[in-house]
């Protein structure tokens, strides 16, 4: 039985937009079905460093390990195999307005993983399951709620079997009572052993749920660790200020 | 001096009008089919394309629009001709429409592929399609339906516009009024009921376009709103 | 048979005066005309928007080679012979007309409904609230579509050319027929029709940006 191999690994790091510097060298390790939650203010760089994981962000320096394969480098054949691995979720959405929820999710089945019509339409049924939304298979977004909307957009990304699932601060687009649902459907996969990244504001979800808490400052990792030490014992003076601040 | 209206001559020349209408749909459904491709991959190039293919579309698209059809159609019948390349008038009368029809098509799509955001191409790009996959299934179908009004309106100025290729002796509705005209003396009404097959035509093009609308846009169809 | 040389092209420039003289007879008729429709298309009375909805969507159907050859031809068969000038005056301006008041009239009702309700609650009766605060907003707005609209009118003079009226196309055909270079001289001809239209064109794009720049 193997060892609980490293799904992501990410090695000093640099990312610049122009002049500006938003990553200074970023360095930790995500274990197979860890989950974990990345913290911290607007502007310490923690959407900037989820979107270089999944590869939406070239990077300037330092290395980005996913599944044994590089990320940010040049090269389609990397691009796909990037893709099959990693799933991604974001704040709004983004579902295909024009197509169905079960389109939405048959599409790339279809398209990218060339499974037959029949059988695509099968797994959107069950990841729809997955996250409680099986009757809405015929819906158009427009047609749902906010939460729904993520919901399903969890369910697109899932039914391509990732091995690491993105998500980008997913409920901070969704009214309060929207958030509960959401949250309860990553609590779910968690459970289920996926290993997850998750830049979030909801430090509730991260105490309950997160097993590696990353707080993110300046563009650096300021502190890490696992989740009940971490808020326990906060070594900076920052992080015990974030944490005041967002409880 | 008095001039009576008189439409007799409708009596045994109908037929012509209907057969020369019937020439015009010919002349421009072909057009403007040919016309929507070059302008929507014009389109896609203005927005995805290489910065020296981008220049040459713009300019593709400015000369085209800042010229007059009359003088497009000019250069293509006579011009080319006295290059050697010698076009038959319909066929001339076709690169003309389809190459005047492609420039304003551009302009139109290019807008509506920018309405796009950023945002859907990512997460397609997640999901895994490629860019021709991603243009085909998520950007396209939208921004079509986002400028369908204004194809529409110019699929159908295009229609009009095509009487215009009645002077290098195109065969169309206007070609056939012209000879009409000739034969019966009666001008005036001639070109009255022109103008009426004309609105006619018009708006049988619109209804054709709407119903296309209908069954290209499933999403519209069923629920009655526009693409937020 | 002659050769193209500079005596060719002055004659084009020189006919291309005749282009700028119809453009500006168009412009003038149709906005005289299409002042008239757009307010006739937003006023109370039901029979006067019904009216002017109807003129403008039978143009707007109907191409405007047809309407050149009803005002020249087929007047000309009733009895009332216009000179091609006046005839393609005509026929531009009944064009030009429509149009003009269908942007106008969306210029009207782009001004805000607010603005409305304010002059009247000011106690101006509806011909003030025109002249002071609706048209001159609508005014602001318009200028943008108008001079795209004038690229419009200067490509469609080259219509002209078929009732006989020596623009800019027609001297084209007829340098044409002495020296049977079609290619060089259309091509000469669809450059002076970009260098009277580009400018336009430009200049209503950046006038859109500014309009936009400023809300």
């Amino acid at each position: 039985m193997p060892q609980s191999e490293n799904v992501v690994r990410v090695s000093g790091v640099v990312k610049e937009f122009g002049p500006l510097r938003v990553l200074q060298g970023v360095t930790f390790d995500v274990a197979r079905g860890q989950t974990v939650a990345i913290v911290g203010r607007s502007g310490s760089g923690k959407s900037t460093l989820l979107r270089c994981i999944a590869g939406l962000e070239s990077i300037q320096g330092g290395e980005i390990d996913v599944c044994g394969n590089a990320v940010g480098l040049p090269g389609s054949a990397n691009r796909a195999r990037l893709r099959r691995d990693v799933g991604m979720v974001f704040q709004s959405y983004n579902l295909f307005p024009h197509l169905t929820v079960e389109r939405n999710i048959t599409l790339a089945l279809t398209l990218v993983k060339k499974q037959p019509k029949a059988e695509a339409r099968k797994v959107a049924a069950d990841v729809l399951g997955l996250v409680g939304l099986t009757d809405k298979i015929a819906a158009y977004p427009e047609q749902l709620s906010g939460g729904q909307q993520q919901r399903v957009a969890i369910a697109r990304s899932l039914a391509l079997s990732p091995q690491v699932m993105l998500f980008d601060e997913v409920t901070s687009a969704l009214d309060p009572e929207l958030t509960a649902e959401v949250l309860a459907v990553m609590e779910d996969l968690a459970r289920r052993g996926m290993t997850m990244i998750t830049v979030t504001h909801e430090m509730g979800f991260a105490r309950r749920v997160a097993d590696l808490v990353v707080f993110m400052h300046k563009g650096q990792v300021w502190e890490i660790g696992p989740t009940a030490e971490l808020f326990a014992n906060p070594k900076t003076a920052e992080f015990t200020q974030f944490i005041g601040s967002e409880l | 001096m008095s001039y009576v209206l008189d439409f007799s001559f409708m009596a045994d020349k109908w037929p012509a009008f209907v057969a020369g209408a019937w020439l015009t749909i010919q002349l421009t459904v072909v057009s403007i089919s040919l016309g929507f491709v070059v302008g929507t991959v014009c389109g896609l190039v203005r927005v995805y394309g290489h910065p020296l293919l981008r220049r040459l579309v713009g300019f593709y698209v400015e000369v085209i629009r800042n010229t007059p059809l009359l003088v497009q159609i000019f250069i293509v019948y006579f011009g080319l001709s006295s290059l050697g390349l010698k076009l038959s008038a319909e066929v001339s009368a076709i690169i003309a429409l389809v190459v005047n029809m492609g420039a304003y098509t551009t302009e139109i799509m290019r807008a509506g592929i920018q309405s796009i955001s950023r945002t859907q191409m990512e997460a397609a790009d997640c999901l895994g399609l490629n860019r021709l996959q991603t243009i085909i299934h998520v950007v396209l179908l939208p921004a079509m339906e986002r400028v369908y009004p204004a194809l529409t309106s110019q699929f159908v100025l295009l229609m009009l516009a095509s009487s215009i290729t009645s002077q290098i002796s195109a065969e169309e509705l206007t070609a056939t009024a012209n000879l009409v005209q000739s034969d019966t003396y009666r001008s005036f009404e001639v070109y009255i009921v022109v103008a009426v097959v004309y609105l006619a035509l018009s708006a049988l093009y619109r209804f054709a376009f709407w119903a296309i609308g209908l069954v290209l846009f499933a999403r519209r169809r069923r629920l009655g709103t526009a693409l937020q | 048979m002659n050769h193209i040389g500079p005596n060719q092209l002055i004659y084009l420039v020189e006919a291309a005066r005749w282009t700028i003289l119809l453009s500006l007879i168009a412009f003038a008729g149709g906005s005289v005309l299409g002042l008239a429709l757009a307010l006739a298309r937003v006023s109370k009375i039901g029979a006067l928007r019904l009216l002017a909805s109807g003129y403008i969507q039978v143009i707007q159907g109907t191409p405007l080679l047809i309407v050149l050859f009803l005002s020249y031809f087929g007047l000309g068969i009733m009895g009332y012979k216009l000179v091609p000038l006046v005839a393609a005056g005509l026929s531009l301006t009944l064009y030009a007309g429509a149009f003009l008041g269908e942007i106008w009239r969306g210029c009207i009702e782009a001004v805000a409904k607010t603005q409305w309700e304010a002059s009247d609650c000011l106690g101006l009766n509806r011909f003030q609230q025109y002249a002071y605060v609706i048209l001159p907003q609508a005014v602001r707005l318009a200028i943008p579509p108008t001079v795209g609209f004038m690229v419009q009118i200067v490509k469609n003079t080259s219509l002209a050319s078929v009732i006989g009226f020596v623009e800019l196309a027609r001297a084209g055909q007829i340098v044409n027929n002495s020296t049977f270079e079609p290619f060089v001289i259309f091509t000469c001809v669809a450059a002076i029709y970009f260098a009277l239209c580009y400018p336009l064109s430009l200049a209503a794009r950046a006038l859109e940006r500014k309009s936009h720049a400023a809300k």
